[in-house]
């Protein structure tokens, strides 16, 4: 391979170092445009009984509102997954445009249109809405109860979206075992949000009487299905055009606002209409991370064996379904393979809440997750005196573990590798002893994390991609795709993998289409699942074979000689047998494009449906330093080990790996959103508040790679994209509880949960406290 | 409403200009939709993230809580003033490249702002003094660890200071 396993810059780089790459808003005619307002309820749940503009209409600026009594009576799903013709496995349609059934604080009522945000925003601010107030439920267990408020009586009747299930061997009779030990642990993960630098922002207009919406989005295919839907329009009426976005990590794999913005601009006559969400709406009204909560029954015998386990998920959906189910349901699954064990009863529930909406996030559950059972294995070894890296040897998914639902397998011992090198980095069997015992205000630790996760959605879900290539008269290609690139790099690994496939000297030769348009980009299905790489590694593949043939045959009549000698190498069309240079490649297409006796434009384009899935593995090994008065952890050293098979461009790779550390720092020790108990509101929905990390929140960040090529896949590669983000809390948790014996269980490690926790454990005395 | 508009004369990537603003307009509002200058990004509006940032008689601001017509006089540069005149990126913009500190590219130019305001005092820093210097800024992508190494690499060379990997 001439391009792919290099290095190479990435292809956007040179636009978006000088200021040039053109973002959803760099594109909007904003002289022209009016911008919407959304005006939001200031009740967690209840009824909008009625909207009073009167006011807001002497707004100078003000055009027009339109209110949940005005949207089509049409209930829409806004989760960005792949369409499926099978109503059983379709998300939950359970809102509409603007919700007249409030279901949490910040809920959709009513939209200005005006001239300018200033207007906008005053009008917004000067709509009066009159509820009927109903009781609220902000916790996922609370809202299981039987009294709880029910959120979406409508659909349900009660607040479980849905409960399943996994069942292996027998645990009830498993537990009887003599001699066996139990641990019995609760782990809680808190609300938290992507914080893309780019908020949502989309503008929508009319033409050739179809609604056009540019979006800040991942997934444009998906989009203009659910506009469509949600519209009641022909899907082809809709198109959406997806520019250079700037971050999206999950929350802009949802429909967010485009079929809002969609459905006021063909209210408005096709006019052009803005969204530009404040960053104070991005952290409520988008999407967050699920609040899960785990409970975790383990039987162990005194070496350490699983004999049986019970799992408990309880997870907060908050107030519209979103991706529901599926994001708890990944962890439920991978309960059992991350740790086998013959004995299994888990069981998940998804419940709906009064809180923002639970999405896709950087991980899909497995953060939450992995964090809950890398830490149950954790306290299981300390239960048991035993030390937990071997425990983690003894019972992560060996080498040969298959899978017969994602029908795939452990090819190597991935987990003892990773594991190897991220403890040798961090010099951790050493230090966990001489640190076990430490005294003073001022300890260190070292603690390691592991994570599960796989590659894209086969065979939950339809896993295809599709490509075009076209040759230019210069023997460059165009290389188009439906899997979006959002700052992860997959335009530069798709042009190098496209190059070698081909034949092109260098990845520059193959000029990527960065923005997808849904009228013109073949379909795909975008950014998520970790899935780009390696699905486009199929399409790409295929597409190229098909060009190169179409180009050989082209060759075949230039030279006489016969195809199967010929190959593409470096841009030339070379006989293999001598190596000997025919014909460039770019004299070969300038031919092609205006031969007057015989004139072919050279291109190809296919769809590779995906019936295959990649496991990808590692851990995180962390040292931290406690400052027990002041409550207060400092990540000191941190690497992550990867193996996602083969890497196409290192150097991407291991920015990729970094910013997962970051938000796993941040998930780890400071993010939170605070929801007031009184009224549901999120009191903490701005970036100084919202506790993102900074520079100075870092050490060194350190990414390494395994390199196991994946079998199933033509370049050898697989997920990398959310891996990263699965494995720091779990390991920075550890890490704590080596310097200061104290197991924290739930998240963030924030002084304030420090403080509770040294406290009930006597490690500092709470000045506050009654003397007994 | 009259009243509700300046004139503001200042000078513009070493260009003397003079635009009629909203006198509510903020900085960045100005740059971007009178003067349609990409690189100024909106990431929250109220001087928290740093997306914003340009140079205002040499020390960075964040433009989005600067108003348009405090602007009078003074120097702005933006992203866009790095450029050589066939194109050519400056040392920090190349090195933000050949780093991969480069990912969405939305917090990117307010970053390369700051590290021009860190590289023109011509000090050496420690890492520590360079993480809070750039600690104005949110990145989700690159963690700042590619970042902080394009900033020290330059800071490194413009200083005749020889670099080693494991600086």
């Amino acid at each position: 391979m001439q391009n792919v396993g290099k290095s190479v810059t990435r292809v956007d780089a040179y636009d978006k170092i000088t200021g040039r790459a053109k973002y959803t808003d760099d594109l909007c005619d904003n002289r022209s445009a009016l911008v919407l307002r959304i005006v939001r309820s200031t009740i967690a749940h209840g009824y909008v009984k009625s909207i009073d503009a009167s006011e807001a209409e002497k707004v100078p600026g003000f055009v027009k509102i339109f209110t949940c009594f005005d949207v089509p009576e049409i209930d829409f799903a806004t989760a960005g997954h792949p369409y499926s013709p099978d109503p059983s496995h379709q998300d939950t349609a359970d809102r509409r445009i603007l919700n007249r059934h409030v279901r949490y604080y910040g809920d959709d009522i009513a939209v200005i249109v005006a001239e300018n945000e200033i207007a906008a925003a005053q009008a917004a601010r000067k709509v009066k809405v009159e509820y009927e107030e109903l009781p609220f439920v902000l916790d996922a267990q609370e809202a299981m109860k039987p009294d709880a408020p029910v959120i979406h009586c409508e659909l349900f009747q009660s607040n479980v979206l849905k409960h399943t299930d996994v069942r292996i061997g027998n645990y009830a009779e498993a537990i009887k075992e003599p001699g066996l030990i139990c641990v019995d642990k609760w782990y809680d993960t808190q609300t938290v949000q992507h914080c893309h630098i780019e908020n949502f922002i989309c503008y929508a207009y009319e033409e050739a009487g179809k609604v056009v919406v540019v979006s800040s989005t991942q997934i444009p295919h998906i989009v203009r299905r659910i506009t469509g839907q949600a519209l009641g329009e022909p899907w082809g009426n809709i198109r959406i055009i997806k520019p250079y976005i700037g971050g999206g990590f999950g929350n802009k794999q949802d429909a967010l606002y485009e079929p809002l913005t969609a459905w006021v601009c063909r209210k408005m006559g096709g006019r052009l209409v803005k969204i530009d969400v404040s960053r104070e709406e991005t952290f409520v009204n988008n999407r967050v991370r699920h609040a899960i909560r785990y409970h975790i029954i383990s039987w162990v015998k005194p070496d350490g064996t699983f004999v049986a386990r019970k799992l408990e998920c309880f997870s907060d959906q908050g107030g519209y379904a979103s991706h529901g189910h599926s994001i708890v349901a990944k962890g439920l699954g991978a309960f059992a393979k991350m740790f086998p064990c013959p004995n299994v009863e888990a069981d998940a529930y998804t419940v709906y809440t009064n809180k923002p909406v639970g999405g896709a996030m950087r991980g899909y559950g497995m953060p939450q997750a992995s964090f809950a059972f890398d830490c149950a294995t954790e306290d299981i070894a300390t239960a048991l005196g035993i030390d937990s890296l071997e425990l983690r040897r003894r019972t992560l998914m060996p080498k040969g573990f298959k899978d017969g639902f994602f029908k795939t397998e452990q090819y190597y011992d991935s987990y003892n590798q990773c594991l190897d090198r991220a403890t040798a980095y961090i010099d951790y069997e050493k230090k966990h002893k001489e640190y076990a015992h430490q005294t003073g205000d001022i300890r260190k630790g070292v603690g390691v994390g592991t994570f599960w996760y796989n590659t894209g959605v086969w065979p939950i879900s339809l896993e295809c991609s599709s490509c075009r290539m076209v040759l230019n008269q210069d023997g460059t290609i165009q290389v188009q795709v439906g899997e979006t690139e959002i700052g992860q790099g997959a335009d530069t690994a798709y042009s190098q993998m496209a190059a070698d496939v081909v034949g092109l000297k260098d990845y520059r030769d193959v000029h990527i289409v960065s923005n997808q348009d849904t009228d013109i980009t073949p379909f795909g299905l975008g950014a998520y699942a970790s899935r780009q790489t390696y699905m486009v590694g199929f399409s790409v593949t295929q597409t190229g074979k098909l060009l190169k043939k179409k180009i050989l045959d082209y060759a075949h009549e230039m030279t006489r000689m016969p195809v199967d000698i010929l190959d593409v190498v470096d841009s030339n069309i070379v006989r293999k047998g001598d190596g000997r240079v025919l014909v460039s490649l770019a004299q070969l297409a300038t031919t092609a494009f205006y031969d007057t006796v015989h004139c072919d434009h050279l291109t190809a384009e296919s769809t590779y449906q995906i019936k295959s899935n990649a496991y990808s593995f590692g851990c995180c090994a962390a040292e931290v330093e406690v400052d027990i008065p002041l409550c207060r952890v400092q990540v000191k050293k941190i690497i992550n080990v990867h193996d996602c098979g083969n890497l196409i461009n290192p150097a991407l790779a291991e920015a990729q790996v970094h910013g997962g550390q970051s938000m796993g720092i941040g998930y780890a020790l400071s993010e939170r959103l605070i929801f007031d108990p009184k009224t549901g509101r999120v009191l903490n929905n701005n970036l100084l508040d919202y506790k993102l990390s900074t520079a100075m929140d870092h050490p060194h960040l350190e990414a390494q790679f395994v390199e196991n090529p994946e079998p199933t896949n033509p370049f050898g590669t697989k997920s990398l994209g959310e891996p990263p983000a699965c494995t720091v809390a779990q390991a920075i948790r550890n890490a704590v509880l080596n310097a200061t014996g104290v197991a924290v269980n739930d998240l963030p490690l924030h002084p304030q949960n420090l403080y509770k926790r040294f406290c009930e454990e006597g490690l500092i005395k709470d000045p506050w406290q009654k003397e007994e | 409403m009259k009243d509700q508009y300046r004139l503001v004369e200042f000078n513009l990537n070493g260009k003397d200009v003079s635009c009629m603003v909203d006198c509510r307009a903020s900085l960045t509002d100005m740059l971007r939709n009178d003067y349609r200058l990409t690189s100024v990004k909106k990431g929250c509006e109220v001087g928290e993230c740093g997306a914003c940032n340009v140079l205002i008689d040499g020390e960075c601001f964040n433009s989005c809580i600067y108003l348009a017509v405090w602007a009078r006089g003074k120097k702005i540069r933006t992203l866009e003033s790095l450029l050589g005149p066939n194109g050519e990126l400056s040392d920090i913009q190349q090195a933000f490249v050949d780093e991969t500190a480069v990912q969405c590219g939305f917090c990117t130019p307010g970053f390369v702002m700051t590290a021009v305001e860190i590289l023109e005092s011509g000090k050496v820093y420690t890492d520590d003094e360079l993480r809070k210097l750039l600690s104005g800024h949110l990145c989700r992508c690159t963690g700042y660890e590619n970042i902080l190494r394009a900033v020290k690499k330059t800071m490194y060379k413009r200083n005749g200071l020889e670099w080693k990997e494991d600086n």
